[in-house]
Protein backbone atom coordinates (compact mmCIF):
# COMPACT_ATOMS: atom_id res chain seq x y z
CA UNK A 1 0.00 0.00 0.00
CA UNK A 2 1.63 3.40 -1.06
CA UNK A 3 1.31 5.88 1.42
CA UNK A 4 1.15 9.73 0.50
CA UNK A 5 2.87 12.25 2.96
CA UNK A 6 3.01 16.03 2.77
CA UNK A 7 6.01 17.73 4.37
CA UNK A 8 4.72 20.97 4.80
CA UNK A 9 5.12 24.09 7.52
CA UNK A 10 3.57 27.30 6.32
CA UNK A 11 5.99 29.39 7.18
CA UNK A 12 9.15 29.76 4.91
CA UNK A 13 12.64 28.20 5.22
CA UNK A 14 12.43 25.81 7.97
CA UNK A 15 13.60 23.30 6.28
CA UNK A 16 10.88 21.45 4.04
CA UNK A 17 12.77 20.96 0.56
CA UNK A 18 16.04 20.00 2.84
CA UNK A 19 14.02 17.45 4.84
CA UNK A 20 12.00 16.35 2.01
CA UNK A 21 15.28 15.03 -0.06
CA UNK A 22 16.60 13.62 3.56
CA UNK A 23 13.66 11.35 3.90
CA UNK A 24 13.04 10.50 0.58
CA UNK A 25 16.89 9.27 0.30
CA UNK A 26 16.53 7.36 3.52
CA UNK A 27 13.13 5.91 2.61
CA UNK A 28 14.87 4.82 -0.57
CA UNK A 29 18.19 3.96 0.85
CA UNK A 30 16.10 1.20 3.54
CA UNK A 31 15.11 -0.09 0.20
CA UNK A 32 11.49 1.43 -0.40
CA UNK A 33 10.68 2.70 -3.64
CA UNK A 34 10.09 6.63 -3.51
CA UNK A 35 8.65 9.37 -5.64
CA UNK A 36 9.01 13.08 -4.20
CA UNK A 37 7.54 15.34 -5.57
CA UNK A 38 8.09 19.15 -5.63
CA UNK A 39 4.66 21.51 -5.17
CA UNK A 40 6.78 24.90 -5.34
CA UNK A 41 5.76 25.92 -8.82
CA UNK A 42 8.02 28.77 -9.92
CA UNK A 43 10.13 28.39 -7.23
CA UNK A 44 11.26 24.99 -7.68
CA UNK A 45 13.93 23.82 -5.70
CA UNK A 46 14.11 19.82 -4.48
CA UNK A 47 15.47 19.32 -8.24
CA UNK A 48 18.65 21.52 -6.93
CA UNK A 49 19.10 20.48 -3.45
CA UNK A 50 18.78 16.75 -4.33
CA UNK A 51 21.21 17.41 -7.40
CA UNK A 52 19.24 16.80 -10.64
CA UNK A 53 18.58 20.54 -11.77
CA UNK A 54 20.16 20.02 -15.20
CA UNK A 55 18.06 16.77 -15.90
CA UNK A 56 14.44 18.15 -15.84
CA UNK A 57 13.07 18.12 -19.20
CA UNK A 58 9.42 17.69 -17.78
CA UNK A 59 7.83 18.85 -15.19
CA UNK A 60 4.71 18.34 -12.30
CA UNK A 61 2.57 20.98 -14.74
CA UNK A 62 3.15 18.83 -17.46
CA UNK A 63 1.96 16.02 -16.75
CA UNK A 64 -0.86 17.87 -15.15
CA UNK A 65 -1.99 19.14 -18.34
CA UNK A 66 -1.18 15.81 -20.40
CA UNK A 67 1.93 17.46 -22.07
CA UNK A 68 3.69 15.16 -20.91
CA UNK A 69 3.27 11.50 -19.25
CA UNK A 70 4.36 10.63 -15.76
CA UNK A 71 7.40 8.23 -17.10
CA UNK A 72 8.89 11.01 -18.87
CA UNK A 73 8.69 13.43 -16.51
CA UNK A 74 10.44 11.42 -13.66
CA UNK A 75 13.28 11.97 -12.42
CA UNK A 76 15.07 9.07 -11.39
CA UNK A 77 17.84 9.94 -8.68
CA UNK A 78 21.53 8.46 -10.26
CA UNK A 79 22.54 7.45 -6.62
CA UNK A 80 19.68 5.32 -5.87
CA UNK A 81 18.07 3.81 -7.98
CA UNK A 82 14.92 3.27 -5.73
CA UNK A 83 14.62 7.24 -5.79
CA UNK A 84 12.59 9.26 -8.11
CA UNK A 85 12.14 13.04 -8.56
CA UNK A 86 9.14 15.20 -10.30
CA UNK A 87 10.06 18.66 -10.35
CA UNK A 88 7.82 21.87 -10.14
CA UNK A 89 7.71 24.11 -13.15
CA UNK A 90 10.10 26.52 -13.25
CA UNK A 91 8.20 29.01 -15.59
CA UNK A 92 4.72 28.81 -14.95
CA UNK A 93 2.44 29.82 -12.03
CA UNK A 94 0.45 27.89 -9.39
CA UNK A 95 -2.77 28.05 -11.20
CA UNK A 96 -1.57 25.94 -13.57
CA UNK A 97 -2.34 23.22 -10.85
CA UNK A 98 -5.44 21.46 -10.73
CA UNK A 99 -7.39 19.82 -7.93
CA UNK A 100 -8.27 16.67 -10.66
CA UNK A 101 -5.10 17.18 -11.95
CA UNK A 102 -3.14 16.67 -8.97
CA UNK A 103 -5.69 13.56 -7.74
CA UNK A 104 -4.59 11.90 -11.26
CA UNK A 105 -1.10 11.96 -10.60
CA UNK A 106 -0.71 10.96 -7.25
CA UNK A 107 -3.36 7.74 -8.39
CA UNK A 108 -0.83 6.98 -10.96
CA UNK A 109 2.45 7.38 -8.35
CA UNK A 110 0.19 5.53 -5.72
CA UNK A 111 -0.13 2.46 -8.20
CA UNK A 112 4.33 2.22 -8.55
CA UNK A 113 5.49 3.32 -5.45
CA UNK A 114 5.72 2.59 -1.74
CA UNK A 115 6.01 5.94 -0.21
CA UNK A 116 4.86 9.93 -2.23
CA UNK A 117 6.54 13.09 -0.24
CA UNK A 118 4.84 15.78 -1.16
CA UNK A 119 7.58 19.23 -0.93
CA UNK A 120 4.65 21.99 0.11
CA UNK A 121 5.45 25.51 -0.84
CA UNK A 122 5.56 28.11 1.95
CA UNK A 123 2.49 30.07 2.60
CA UNK A 124 -1.09 28.66 2.71
CA UNK A 125 -1.94 29.23 -0.78
CA UNK A 126 -2.87 27.02 -3.51
CA UNK A 127 0.53 25.19 -4.20
CA UNK A 128 0.01 24.66 -0.18
CA UNK A 129 -3.30 23.37 0.19
CA UNK A 130 -2.85 21.16 -3.44
CA UNK A 131 0.35 19.24 -2.02
CA UNK A 132 -1.56 18.13 1.07
CA UNK A 133 -5.01 17.25 -0.42
CA UNK A 134 -4.29 13.74 -0.98
CA UNK A 135 -2.11 13.50 2.01
CA UNK A 136 -2.45 10.41 4.16
CA UNK A 137 0.02 11.46 7.01
CA UNK A 138 1.62 15.01 7.62
CA UNK A 139 4.91 15.84 7.81
CA UNK A 140 4.86 19.32 9.60
CA UNK A 141 8.57 20.58 10.19
CA UNK A 142 8.93 23.36 12.80
CA UNK A 143 11.41 25.43 14.07
CA UNK A 144 11.97 26.00 17.82
CA UNK A 145 10.91 29.56 17.31
CA UNK A 146 7.69 31.28 17.49
CA UNK A 147 6.74 32.21 14.35
CA UNK A 148 7.81 28.84 13.26
CA UNK A 149 5.21 27.20 16.00
CA UNK A 150 2.56 29.33 15.14
CA UNK A 151 2.16 28.86 11.22
CA UNK A 152 2.50 25.02 12.26
CA UNK A 153 -0.54 25.18 14.58
CA UNK A 154 -2.33 26.76 11.31
CA UNK A 155 -1.38 24.14 9.02
CA UNK A 156 -2.62 21.99 11.59
CA UNK A 157 -5.86 23.45 11.37
CA UNK A 158 -5.87 22.85 7.32
CA UNK A 159 -4.61 19.69 6.94
CA UNK A 160 -7.39 18.46 9.90
CA UNK A 161 -10.42 20.39 7.46
CA UNK A 162 -8.88 20.53 3.66
CA UNK A 163 -7.60 17.10 3.08
CA UNK A 164 -9.94 14.60 0.44
CA UNK A 165 -9.22 12.56 4.24
CA UNK A 166 -10.14 14.88 6.38
CA UNK A 167 -13.84 16.17 3.63
CA UNK A 168 -14.36 12.35 4.57
CA UNK A 169 -14.32 12.18 7.90
CA UNK A 170 -11.07 10.20 8.41
CA UNK A 171 -7.56 12.07 9.92
CA UNK A 172 -4.56 12.68 8.24
CA UNK A 173 -1.85 11.19 10.50
CA UNK A 174 0.54 14.41 11.76
CA UNK A 175 4.20 14.42 12.96
CA UNK A 176 6.11 17.11 13.71
CA UNK A 177 9.83 17.16 12.95
CA UNK A 178 11.77 19.86 14.48
CA UNK A 179 14.47 20.51 12.46
CA UNK A 180 17.68 23.50 13.58
CA UNK A 181 17.59 22.48 17.03
CA UNK A 182 20.48 23.87 19.48
CA UNK A 183 19.87 21.45 22.31
CA UNK A 184 22.46 23.79 24.25
CA UNK A 185 20.56 26.59 23.60
CA UNK A 186 17.54 25.22 25.03
CA UNK A 187 18.93 24.34 28.02
CA UNK A 188 20.00 27.49 28.35
CA UNK A 189 16.42 28.67 28.11
CA UNK A 190 17.09 30.55 24.90
CA UNK A 191 14.88 28.33 22.93
CA UNK A 192 12.03 26.74 22.82
CA UNK A 193 11.87 23.23 24.79
CA UNK A 194 10.83 20.04 22.39
CA UNK A 195 8.17 19.29 25.20
CA UNK A 196 6.82 23.09 24.97
CA UNK A 197 6.78 22.79 21.10
CA UNK A 198 4.81 19.53 21.47
CA UNK A 199 2.38 20.24 24.17
CA UNK A 200 1.53 23.83 22.16
CA UNK A 201 1.05 21.98 18.95
CA UNK A 202 -0.44 18.90 21.07
CA UNK A 203 1.28 16.50 17.95
CA UNK A 204 3.30 13.87 17.89
CA UNK A 205 7.30 14.27 17.32
CA UNK A 206 8.43 12.32 14.43
CA UNK A 207 12.28 13.29 15.01
CA UNK A 208 14.91 16.05 15.86
CA UNK A 209 17.06 17.45 13.21
CA UNK A 210 19.74 19.37 15.06
CA UNK A 211 21.66 22.20 13.67
CA UNK A 212 24.36 21.53 12.00
CA UNK A 213 27.13 22.09 8.94
CA UNK A 214 26.71 19.45 7.31
CA UNK A 215 22.54 19.93 5.70
CA UNK A 216 24.09 23.36 4.48
CA UNK A 217 27.04 21.25 3.16
CA UNK A 218 24.73 18.53 1.59
CA UNK A 219 22.84 20.82 0.21
CA UNK A 220 25.48 22.86 -1.62
CA UNK A 221 26.49 19.50 -3.40
CA UNK A 222 23.55 18.75 -3.91
CA UNK A 223 23.05 15.46 -1.96
CA UNK A 224 20.34 14.79 0.28
CA UNK A 225 22.28 14.72 3.85
CA UNK A 226 21.42 11.64 4.75
CA UNK A 227 23.53 10.20 1.41
CA UNK A 228 26.16 12.77 1.61
CA UNK A 229 27.42 12.30 4.97
CA UNK A 230 25.35 8.77 6.37
CA UNK A 231 27.23 9.38 9.49
CA UNK A 232 26.80 13.57 10.68
CA UNK A 233 24.44 13.90 13.46
CA UNK A 234 21.03 15.26 11.20
CA UNK A 235 21.45 12.56 8.69
CA UNK A 236 21.19 9.98 11.67
CA UNK A 237 18.13 11.68 13.02
CA UNK A 238 16.71 11.96 9.45
CA UNK A 239 17.22 7.89 9.20
CA UNK A 240 15.45 7.32 13.20
CA UNK A 241 12.64 9.37 11.29
CA UNK A 242 11.92 7.38 8.84
CA UNK A 243 12.54 4.41 10.94
CA UNK A 244 9.75 5.80 13.15
CA UNK A 245 7.62 6.52 10.07
CA UNK A 246 7.93 2.68 8.76
CA UNK A 247 6.83 1.61 12.10
CA UNK A 248 9.49 0.85 14.49
CA UNK A 249 10.28 2.50 17.69
CA UNK A 250 13.13 4.38 18.26
CA UNK A 251 13.86 5.88 21.04
CA UNK A 252 14.15 9.72 20.82
CA UNK A 253 17.38 11.51 21.28
CA UNK A 254 18.94 14.75 19.71
CA UNK A 255 22.07 13.57 18.06
CA UNK A 256 25.23 15.40 18.73
CA UNK A 257 28.04 16.55 16.55
CA UNK A 258 31.31 14.54 17.33
CA UNK A 259 33.63 17.58 17.40
CA UNK A 260 37.08 16.15 17.39
CA UNK A 261 39.66 18.56 16.06
CA UNK A 262 40.94 15.97 13.35
CA UNK A 263 37.48 15.02 12.60
CA UNK A 264 36.91 19.07 12.13
CA UNK A 265 39.67 19.60 10.16
CA UNK A 266 39.41 16.51 7.52
CA UNK A 267 35.83 17.26 7.39
CA UNK A 268 36.43 20.82 6.35
CA UNK A 269 39.26 19.75 3.74
CA UNK A 270 36.72 16.79 2.42
CA UNK A 271 33.77 19.72 1.64
CA UNK B 1 17.69 26.10 38.52
CA UNK B 2 15.99 28.86 35.97
CA UNK B 3 17.68 31.33 38.81
CA UNK B 4 20.91 29.81 38.54
CA UNK B 5 21.46 29.63 35.21
CA UNK B 6 20.16 33.21 34.91
CA UNK B 7 22.96 34.05 37.32
CA UNK B 8 25.91 32.18 35.37
CA UNK B 9 24.18 33.53 31.70
CA UNK B 10 23.98 36.99 32.94
CA UNK B 11 20.77 36.70 30.90
CA UNK B 12 16.97 36.00 31.03
CA UNK B 13 15.81 32.77 29.80
CA UNK B 14 13.45 33.97 27.13
CA UNK B 15 12.28 30.52 25.96
CA UNK B 16 9.53 30.73 29.16
CA UNK B 17 8.13 33.96 27.96
CA UNK B 18 7.88 32.66 24.01
CA UNK B 19 6.18 29.43 25.68
CA UNK B 20 3.36 31.52 27.21
CA UNK B 21 2.99 33.96 24.41
CA UNK B 22 2.60 31.21 22.18
CA UNK B 23 0.04 29.55 24.59
CA UNK B 24 -2.18 32.87 24.63
CA UNK B 25 -2.36 33.45 21.10
CA UNK B 26 -2.74 30.61 19.65
CA UNK B 27 -5.59 29.71 21.71
CA UNK B 28 -7.00 32.47 20.76
CA UNK B 29 -6.42 32.01 16.77
CA UNK B 30 -8.19 28.56 17.15
CA UNK B 31 -10.88 30.27 18.66
CA UNK B 32 -11.27 32.27 15.35
CA UNK B 33 -10.72 29.06 13.20
CA UNK B 34 -13.58 28.89 10.75
CA UNK B 35 -15.87 30.92 13.22
CA UNK B 36 -16.34 33.59 10.40
CA UNK B 37 -18.83 31.35 8.36
CA UNK B 38 -20.66 30.09 11.54
CA UNK B 39 -21.53 33.73 12.79
CA UNK B 40 -22.50 34.50 9.60
CA UNK B 41 -24.71 31.69 8.93
CA UNK B 42 -26.07 32.30 12.37
CA UNK B 43 -27.00 35.61 12.06
CA UNK B 44 -28.68 34.94 8.73
CA UNK B 45 -30.61 32.12 10.61
CA UNK B 46 -31.46 34.40 12.86
CA UNK B 47 -32.30 36.98 11.03
CA UNK B 48 -34.59 34.88 8.70
CA UNK B 49 -36.33 33.98 11.70
CA UNK B 50 -37.03 36.68 13.55
CA UNK B 51 -38.37 38.65 10.41
CA UNK B 52 -41.27 35.97 10.11
CA UNK B 53 -42.95 37.60 13.10
CA UNK B 54 -40.84 41.26 13.35
CA UNK B 55 -39.54 43.84 11.01
CA UNK B 56 -36.20 44.43 11.50
CA UNK B 57 -33.33 46.18 10.50
CA UNK B 58 -31.14 43.46 9.31
CA UNK B 59 -27.92 45.46 10.53
CA UNK B 60 -28.94 45.93 14.07
CA UNK B 61 -28.89 42.21 14.51
CA UNK B 62 -25.37 41.46 15.97
CA UNK B 63 -24.18 37.39 16.55
CA UNK B 64 -20.99 38.20 18.50
CA UNK B 65 -19.35 34.97 19.91
CA UNK B 66 -17.11 35.74 23.30
CA UNK B 67 -14.57 32.41 23.72
CA UNK B 68 -14.03 31.55 27.17
CA UNK B 69 -11.52 29.02 28.78
CA UNK B 70 -13.90 26.45 29.19
CA UNK B 71 -16.71 27.89 28.16
CA UNK B 72 -18.03 30.22 25.39
CA UNK B 73 -20.99 32.53 24.99
CA UNK B 74 -23.37 33.38 22.14
CA UNK B 75 -24.60 36.52 22.10
CA UNK B 76 -27.33 37.46 20.36
CA UNK B 77 -28.09 41.59 20.14
CA UNK B 78 -31.31 42.39 18.18
CA UNK B 79 -32.70 45.87 18.01
CA UNK B 80 -35.85 45.93 17.63
CA UNK B 81 -37.88 49.21 16.80
CA UNK B 82 -40.88 50.05 19.44
CA UNK B 83 -44.13 49.26 17.15
CA UNK B 84 -42.67 46.62 15.84
CA UNK B 85 -45.25 43.95 15.86
CA UNK B 86 -46.34 42.75 11.95
CA UNK B 87 -50.23 43.20 12.40
CA UNK B 88 -50.71 39.32 12.58
CA UNK B 89 -54.03 40.01 13.31
CA UNK B 90 -54.54 42.03 10.42
CA UNK B 91 -52.31 38.78 8.47
CA UNK B 92 -54.79 36.25 9.87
Amino acid sequence: MAKVLVVTSGKGGVGKTTSTAALGAALAQMGEKVAVIDFDVGLRNLDLVMGAERRVVFDLINVVQGVAKLSQALIRDKRLENLWLLPASQTRDKDALTDEGVGRVIADLRANFDWILCDSPAGIERGATLAMRYADEAIIVTNPEVSSVRDSDRIIGMLDSKTVKAERGERVEKHVLITRYDSARAARGEMLAIDDILEILATPLLGIIPESQDVLRASNVGSPVTLNNAASAPARAYMDAVRRLMGETVSMMVPVERKGLMNRLLRRRAA
Amino acid sequence: MMNLLRLIGGRTASAPVARERLQILLAHERGLRGQPELLGLLRAEILAVVSRHVVLDPEKVVVRMERGKHVSTLEVDIEVPNGFERSLAAAS
